[in-house]
């Protein structure tokens, strides 16, 4: 099928760090089954550090490639950093998605903004 | 291996419909409408096209009309008794809320043009009733159009005691036969259908060929002005190649429909039965009163999409209702309209068979599709919330 670019098939065909955490110091869960897109996104952090992550992704091929695309992007980087990652910045990595999938991408970047701020508020939870 | 298990989307042309058509492309290629003998020639072809199509529905060669496929004969089908209820002041039609959009699409037209439309409800097994379709029926009411079978979930309806109905009450009746025309007997006389549209391509027949078999005494709108041709009913030269071709495939299928549909109907429970197996799946549609070789399940916790593109992969070629193989927001309004719920709607897959499948075909989509919607399962965080009790199971 010629609908998606050869990397979102490669994302899609072979996903990068799919699975959980089970101690995962943040959790971030977006998107709706009656809509047909739910992402799980679990991070382990270290100091400022994305040391390890993984994702759980109901919904279609490119929901399933921008996970994994996402995912590699944030792997071993820093928070400030992933803070600024864009869903522009998941699509243009995948080689584009069509216009109906940009949605799979913006997913992407809310499962992992809300990851984060489940980091931030155990953190402040920690230091109450 | 290569599974074509697409065949509700359309078929492979048989060599009998290739080879019927092959003369009229480059040697018999007059337009039917010309007096020299080419022309001729090709008239005598789009007519005996004509008789063939009507001795196989049971009708008059003059009650049928070549289209551009079932579309425009599901469009034309339902204007025109629109057309003739509003001189009697008749503006309601009847229809059920699982149509093609070839019906539905035209129906919300007429809704914009004043008509009235009732849209029945459908039973969980993908059924209505001449019961509630007579229970529907208005003294305005013009047109009830109820299809045959069901592209999606392969349900076939009463449309013989529809049609005794609609005729005691005076009220036109059409059936997309769409998916059923070639693979089910249909005898129009005896189902008391006033308005039929079928397409060639889904029984191994061209594209771009349809037909609207209009009773005689109903009076047809055109929707394309011009020539004289289809007795007026449909201007434009003739796709001769087409209809030579579409009249020799449904010939080809009315002639192989008794062994064929057994074996599809066993080959069909054979993957029913196989898919059964993997747990939190459901047939959708009647488990009885299906198309031959219709198989539609809805699985658990996945999404459509992404369960056709590894089964794509893996050489086998189907079809979803899931939202994202259409770009539409919803799922299939066949699956909601049989009571799916969404998610569940979302995590479906259709194999429609033909006569060229193959028993190994049918075993190896057996040995891989389980697997695969295991795979997707095992990264769905939906499907881990059921198992772990967090969300219930809906199937």
């Amino acid at each position: 099928m010629a609908l998606y670019s050869e990397k979102v098939m490669d994302h899609f065909l072979h996903p990068r760090n799919v699975g959980e955490i089970p101690d995962a110091d943040g959790v971030g869960e977006v998107g709706n089954a009656k809509c047909g897109d739910i992402m799980k996104i679990y991070l382990k952090i270290d100091g400022d550090i994305i040391t390890d992550v993984k994702f759980n992704t109901f919904g279609c091929g490119s929901a399933i490639a921008s996970s994994s695309m996402a995912t590699e992007m944030i792997k071993g980087k820093p928070l400030s950093e992933v803070k600024k990652l864009t869903n522009q910045a998941v699509t243009e990595a995948l080689d584009g998605l069509p216009a109906h999938k940009i949605h799979c991408s913006v997913l992407a970047e809310e499962a992992i903004q809300s990851a984060l701020e489940d980091y931030r508020r155990r953190q402040e939870e920690a230091e109450q | 291996m290569f599974v074509y298990a697409d065949n509700a989307a359309t078929t492979k042309m048989s060599r009998a419909a290739v080879e019927a058509m092959l003369p009229y492309l480059d040697e018999a290629y007059g337009n039917p409408s010309s007096l020299h003998t080419a022309g001729q020639r090709a008239s005598a072809a789009v007519q005996s096209a004509r008789n063939t199509v009507a001795e196989l529905l049971h009708a008059d060669p003059k009650e049928i009309i070549f289209t551009s496929g079932g579309s425009e004969a599901d469009n034309q089908a339902i204007l025109s008794a629109a057309a003739l209820g509003a001189k009697h002041g008749k503006k309601h039609l009847i229809s059920t809320a699982f149509e093609h959009h070839a019906v539905l699409h035209t129906l919300r037209k007429l809704e914009k043009d004043g008509y009235e439309v009732t849209l029945l409800p459908v039973h969980e097994n993908g059924i209505v009733t001449a019961e509630e379709v007579a229970a529907a029926i208005r003294d305005d009411t013009c047109l009830v159009s109820v299809m045959f079978a069901n592209n999606e979930i392969g349900s076939i309806q009463p449309i013989g005691e529809i049609g005794a109905v609609c005729r005691k009450r005076g009220v036109l009746f059409h059936t997309d036969a769409v998916q059923a025309v070639g693979h089910v007997p249909i005898d129009v006389q005896a189902l008391q259908v006033d308005l039929l549209s079928l397409s060639a391509h889904k029984f191994h027949g061209p594209k771009g060929v349809g037909v609207l078999y209009a009773r005689r005494g109903v009076l047809l709108t055109s929707l394309i002005e011009g020539g004289a041709q289809e007795r007026g009913k449909r201007a434009g030269t003739e796709n001769v190649p087409g209809i030579v071709s579409a009249a020799a495939a449904l010939r080809e299928s009315c002639d192989h429909m008794a062994e064929t549909s057994a074996r599809l109907i066993r080959l069909g429970n054979k993957l029913i039965d196989g898919l059964r197996t993997v747990p939190h799946a459901a047939l959708n549609g009647d488990a009885v009163q299906r198309l031959p070789g219709n198989v539609n399940f809805c699985f658990e916790g996945i999404e459509g999409e992404s369960l056709l593109l590894l089964l794509d992969q893996r050489g086998i070629e189907a079809s979803s209702g899931s939202a994202c193989t259409s770009g539409a927001l919803d799922p299939s309004h066949v699956l909601l309209a049989i009571g799916r719920p969404h998610e569940v709607a979302h995590g479906s897959l259709r194999l429609s068979l033909s006569r060229y499948t193959t028993e190994e075909e049918v075993d190896y989509m057996l040995s891989e599709i389980p697997p695969v919607v295991e795979y997707l399962r095992e990264m769905s965080p939906v499907w881990k919330d059921m198992e772990r009790g967090v969300k219930p199971h809906l199937l």
